[in-house]
């Protein structure tokens, strides 16, 4: 069951001050994931602490690199459900976990963040790898 | 206790994704909770079992890691007496 909006808003905020967009509809989802070009970065958000403590600042701190995918979105598992499971949708080979990140390039994925790469480590060391996979597949 | 604690007043593994082996050629990956007198306390739980999976242990735990964890199971205790030390998932990376 969904947690109260009240409750949630900050953590979309979190995320949508950065400029990352929220795909809220399936509608939404399959507007930017169903037209791949390029290199879309995928969020799935969550009300867990490894998302509050480690995963959004992380996600945070590696945006602020000049090397970055063309697009970034976030879904809110929990939340928004069924944009949620249309996101994995296109992630389908990977076990659904949140939160998560998935890096496609031209609608493939080239890189994927389990939950169990978030738990325990810090916003640095998350921000590090992300940085690391854009640095190998946003590149010109 | 010490070190980065996941929820305040558990241990240091809590809440944190584990791989433990059973004496009987069970490998389980899930979310360490607590020890207790039954056993070990995991919740969303990828379990290969020896004698039925053909997929090798190392195998399995490669697809663990790439693909995210299997769940098959939300909660299973791994008898205290049986269970090999757990080790974070993410360190076989």
């Amino acid at each position: 069951m969904p947690y109260d909006e009240r409750l949630v808003a900050p953590m979309r905020t979190e995320l949508t001050g950065l400029g990352v967009k929220e795909l809220r509809t399936v509608a939404e989802v399959d507007q930017v994931l169903g037209d791949p070009a390029g290199t879309q970065l995928v969020f799935v958000n969550s009300v867990c602490g490894c998302a509050a403590g480690s995963a959004r600042p992380g996600l945070a701190r590696a945006l602020q690199d000049s090397v970055r995918p063309a697009s970034v979105f976030t879904v809110f598992a929990g939340q928004d459900i069924e944009a949620t499971a249309r996101a994995r949708s296109y992630f389908a080979d990977y076990q659904a976990s949140s939160p998560s990140v998935a890096l496609l390039r031209d609608g493939q994925v080239v890189y994927f963040m389990h939950r169990y790469q978030i738990e325990g480590r810090g916003p640095d060391a998350i921000a590090a790898e992300l940085k690391a996979a854009f640095s190998q597949h946003c590149g010109a | 206790m010490s070190g980065h604690v996941f929820h305040p007043g558990h241990e240091d593994l809590h809440g944190i994704t584990v791989v433990v082996d059973d004496r009987d050629g069970r490998t389980y990956v899930g979310r360490y909770h607590e020890a207790t007198d039954r056993g070990v306390v995991l919740h969303d739980v990828a379990v290969r079992e020896a004698l039925v999976d053909s997929i090798d242990r190392g195998e399995w735990l490669r697809r663990q890691l790439k693909f995210g964890v299997q769940v098959t199971h939300r909660t299973v205790v791994v008898p205290t007496d049986s269970v090999s030390a757990p080790i974070r998932l993410s360190d076989l990376i």
